[in-house]
């Protein structure tokens, strides 16, 4: 029997596999279910559900003086659009409300608040948050110090006296000017959704032909590792790039969330992450021989430290030192910087080209070990 | 005599570095154009073998060569040359018969002309050229195996392997794919065919027999069966005496082995001693004894030793109190899904004491009756009664009247035996000094003492088998019900277990059972035989078999019965 090693047989096995893989997607609702629902579900999630803008803080203001001087930083507090006041004349009428949430935060002007401020010092008023809600309470935190500032630099123009020395601050946020979160957490949920197709859908792939005993009956044709490998990844990251389509619309129509780079580099940037996710899947479905165990594996290795390292939900620069050493290690953190990049900057290779290059090298290893890992035996 | 196509040196095959052998030192050979077959209980180790000789496991000590290639070594070269069809047939159930046959051309490298013309060849060989586009996963058993074969077969294999092809599927479908295998054995293939049934070993020209990895026997079965000849006896009339009566017979050191046979007990007596009497089955009514025709199973049980003695077991101390109503009825019971009637207008009664199967091909609705009948299915028209109580009236009165043993056991493999049984008394409802006592009654009757600290997923098969049934009686019910208690399970295991179940049947224990293995038919009083929905003909064993009698087949066997009535059923449909 000639004929098994040849490449023509090699590229008819591969092209073989591909098309039985493609039927399988399409009949598998639960492909369907992992390429399209869940990432609506995702986007859905992370674009509404979740939002890091307060708007309308409920907050307590005590006065324990009246002065002109309290009456026009409440209205100034009152003004802005991001303060739900009320007002009360001592802090105990506050402390029930703050205790059981209804109110996100106590700002009190001590009785000798004007005449602090006429003396010209410092830290005139104090600001009492619930820090069991530590979120919430920076949030009341900044937006008051910002409340604060800007009144005090409305009053020196009021009162034409620049005091000397005196720093002016002006805040520019770049690239995301209202400070919308869904802007970095559309982009991060992207890189959910490549990581659950990628590595998720792939080892559940193979470790269902183990479940299902076609595997055995593969690995008794001439088919070889390399074929299966390849005959698993094409289908696979087409399903990917698919996805992506799908939610790129959906951050552009659904989401208004600009793309201010190109699509080439968007499409360029995702296939090189699609290629350690599917390298990761391939890698886990070496191990994991029934679905369950798989699915475990790819939340744990693949969907977790994306969610939690990959820097676009909670900020890696704030963890402790071994924790942003591991964070380096997870690719979903290269591919939110490159995607927020492209989104919301723009084209620029200085920040895409080592990210790319850092997840080249990712794949290159996993898919080096997977390929080392693949026995064509069953033991 | 020719080269032989597979050689076996010296085989051993352990799993981890220290585990037990799988396969322990064995040395064999299969030979081109005849069908060789791999005998033995579920766990022997031929799985194992088979894979070990497609390549896909490498031999911990010793040799493979298929084919001229060693299986260490060629690999590629022995994936080339074999067919392979391991259980569950290697199939895409979400693809259609003729994308998995595409799919193997392709992989297998038949293409262009060859391909139409062996796909034609196959799908007429398989008769299947009308489901073309049906999917896999929508065949009947018997259709997946044909399809399972044809992918197998793609590349005109030298040697075919074929992992346990007949679990699953239907009498009817067994004999097909027989005759198929016939003719490629003309044609030269060489053919492997595993099994735990033991009547299959009749048909192969060689068999291997195994056991926990090891070879029992090797050669010609039908040899092994001739030298039983005038060894074998059926004993008739002892009527509803007869299994007290075989227990008794079971006791004598001249017996080997003995089973019911619907009406008639079997006995197999050690070598050269006398005839059975009429004495030694000891029943009050008369009893005539006739020779019979030896079996592959009677050699195997007699080649292990025959039945272990044990003292006759009473198991449990109260005979069941009779009451008026029967014990189990299913009055025109009916199950539809959808447009699909499962289960049609099916009716029987079981007397007391009496066991009950009900037999018919997979997919043909006995899951179906047999869910219905515990009260895990709500039938769509009918009743199904437990003591005269219906199941969906009164589902907690009538349940507690039944103990459920289902297949595969369903213990706890991670909770040890005394777990398991508390955690089951606890769950027919069993407290303090009841179930303390009821734990104690199982333990001795079935002799768990010496495993009750032992996980269930570690036992012996023989005493995962007795520990299920200990939990499905531990609250003493009249009736039982058995779902394929013993497929996979060696015949002495089997053997063991029936003891148990006809000594609990002498107390009046009622018992139903489902099987499509037909020797264990073959234990029951009555069958009720399940075809497409519909219970096509209900009886003894010996009813059954006789009203398929014809001049052309004077002695058909259970399975022939079977086969004869759902043929006749098949007609009768179609002429409809």
């Amino acid at each position: 029997m000639s004929g098994a090693r040849t490449s023509e047989g090699r590229w008819r096995r591969i092209r073989a596999l591909i098309i039985k893989e493609t039927l399988q997607v399409a009949r598998d609702p639960s492909s369907f279910v992992v390429a399209f629902v869940l990432p609506a579900l995702l986007l859905f999630l992370f674009g509404f559900g979740i939002s890091f803008d307060a708007t309308r803080l409920k907050i307590g203001l005590v006065i324990e003086e009246t002065t002109p001087a309290a009456r026009d930083f409440l209205s100034s507090l009152a003004n802005t659009p991001y303060f739900d006041v009320h007002q009360a004349w001592d802090r105990r009428a506050f402390v029930d409300d703050l205790a059981a949430g209804r109110l996100n935060g106590v700002i009190v002007l001590a009785g000798d608040f004007a005449d602090r401020l006429a003396r010209g010092d410092t830290a005139g008023i104090q600001v009492i948050t619930d820090g069991s809600d530590p979120n919430t309470a920076g949030l009341v935190e900044g937006y008051v110090q910002g409340a604060w500032a800007s009144w005090l630099a409305q009053r020196a123009v009021g009162a034409d006296v620049t005091a000397p020395g005196q720093i002016d601050i002006q805040s520019r946020f770049w690239f995301n000017p209202e400070l919308e979160s869904a802007r970095f957490l559309v982009p991060g949920s992207i890189s959910l959704i490549q990581m659950m197709i990628g590595s998720l859908l792939t080892a559940l792939v193979v470790s269902r032909e183990w479940e299902r005993g076609t595997m055995e009956a593969l690995l008794a044709t001439p088919v070889g590792v390399f074929e299966f490998i390849v005959g698993k990844l094409v289908p696979n990251f087409v399903l990917g790039m698919f996805a992506m389509g799908v939610s790129v619309l959906a951050s552009l129509f659904v989401f208004n969330i600009p793309l201010r780079g190109s699509i080439t580099a968007l499409a360029l940037f995702t296939a090189v992450f699609l290629g350690v996710a599917l390298s990761l899947g391939l890698l886990i479905s070496t191990v994991a021989r029934t679905q369950f165990i798989a699915s475990q594996i790819a939340m744990l290795v693949a969907f977790l430290p994306g969610l939690y390292f990959s820097g676009f939900l909670f900020e890696v620069a704030s963890m402790p030192a071994p924790l942003r050493l591991f964070a380096r290690i997870v690719p979903a953190g290269y591919y939110v910087r490159g995607l927020q990049t492209i989104f919301l900057a723009g084209d620029i290779w200085a920040v895409i080209l080592p990210a790319s290059g850092v997840l080249l090298l990712m794949s290159a290893f996993l898919f080096a070990l997977t390929v080392w890992n693949t026995r064509q035996r069953l033991d | 005599m020719t080269l032989p196509l597979v050689s076996i040196e010296g085989l051993s095959k352990r799993f981890g570095k220290q585990g037990p052998a799988a396969i322990h030192a064995l040395t064999t050979e299969v030979r081109a154009g005849q069908v060789t077959g791999l005998v033995g209980p579920d766990g022997a180790g031929k799985t194992t073998l088979m894979r070990l000789m497609a390549a896909l496991l490498e031999p911990s000590e010793g040799r493979i060569e298929v084919c001229g290639h060693d299986t260490r070594t060629d690999a590629i070269a022995i994936h080339d040359t074999i067919g392979y069809m391991p259980q569950r047939f290697g199939l895409y159930e979400d693809l259609t018969v003729i994308e998995n046959l595409t799919l193997y051309a392709d992989l297998r490298g038949v293409v262009g002309s060859a391909r139409k013309e062996t796909f034609e060849r196959l799908l007429a060989f398989t008769d299947l050229a009308r489901f073309t586009d049906r999917l896999a996963g929508a065949l009947s058993g018997g259709m997946k195996q044909k399809l399972g074969l044809a992918c197998a077969m793609l590349r005109s294999p030298q040697l075919l392997l074929l992992d346990e092809p007949s679990v699953g599927v239907d009498p009817i479908s067994r004999r097909e794919l027989w005759r198929m295998v016939y003719q490629l054995v003309e044609q030269g293939v060489g053919v492997v065919w595993s099994t735990a049934y033991l009547d299959e070993a009749e048909n192969c020209a060689e068999v291997i027999v195994m056991s926990e990895g090891r070879v029992l026997y090797q050669g010609d079965p039908k040899s092994l069966t001739a030298g039983m000849a005038g060894r074998v006896y059926q004993a008739r009339g002892a009527g509803a005496e007869r299994r007290e009566a075989l227990a008794r017979a079971l006791t004598r050191p001249d017996i080997v082995d003995g089973v019911m046979q619907g009406e008639a007990i079997r006995l197999v007596m050690a070598e050269g001693v006398q005839p059975p009497t009429p004495e030694a089955v000891g029943a009050s009514t008369p009893v005539a004894i006739a020779q019979a025709a030896p079996r592959f199973e009677d050699a195997f049980v007699a080649m292990l030793g025959g039945q272990p003695k044990r003292t006759s077991w009473t198991g449990g101390r109260r005979a069941v109190e009779p009451s008026g109503a029967a014990p189990v009825e299913a009055k025109a019971l009916t199950r539809r899904f959808g447009a699909f009637t499962a289960a049609d207008a099916i009716t029987f009664t079981i007397r007391r004491g009496e066991i009950f199967g009900l037999l018919g091909p997979n997919g043909a609705g006995k899951s179906t009756t047999f869910k219905m009948m515990c009260g895990l299915l709500r039938p769509t028209e009918g009743t199904a009664l437990v003591d005269g109580l219906d199941l969906y009236k009164a589902p907690a009165a009538a349940r507690a009247r039944l103990g459920y043993m289902a297949q595969k056991f369903s213990l706890y493999g991670d909770l040890s035996v005394q777990q398991n049984l508390e955690f089951f008394a606890g769950a027919y409802g069993l407290a303090g000094a009841r179930r303390r006592e009821a734990v104690g009654r199982v333990i001795e009757a079935f002799d768990l003492k010496l495993y009750l600290e032992e996980n269930a997923g570690g036992l012996p098969l023989g005493f995962k088998q007795r520990l299920a049934l200990s939990c499905a009686i531990m609250h003493e019910p009249p009736v039982l019900f058995l779902d394929e208690p013993t497929s996979g399970v060696d015949p002495l295991t089997r053997r063991e277990f029936w003891a148990y179940i006809n000594a609990m049947v002498g107390r009046g224990v009622t018992v139903m059972v489902t099987t499509h293995f037909m020797d264990e038919a073959e234990y029951c009083d009555r069958v009720a035989l399940i075809y497409r929905g519909r219970s096509i003909a209900v009886g003894t064993p010996e009813t059954l078999q006789d009203s398929v009698r014809t001049p052309e087949s004077p002695n058909p066997t259970l399975e022939d019965a079977f086969i004869a009535l759902v043929e006749a059923s098949d007609r009768e449909r179609r002429a409809a």
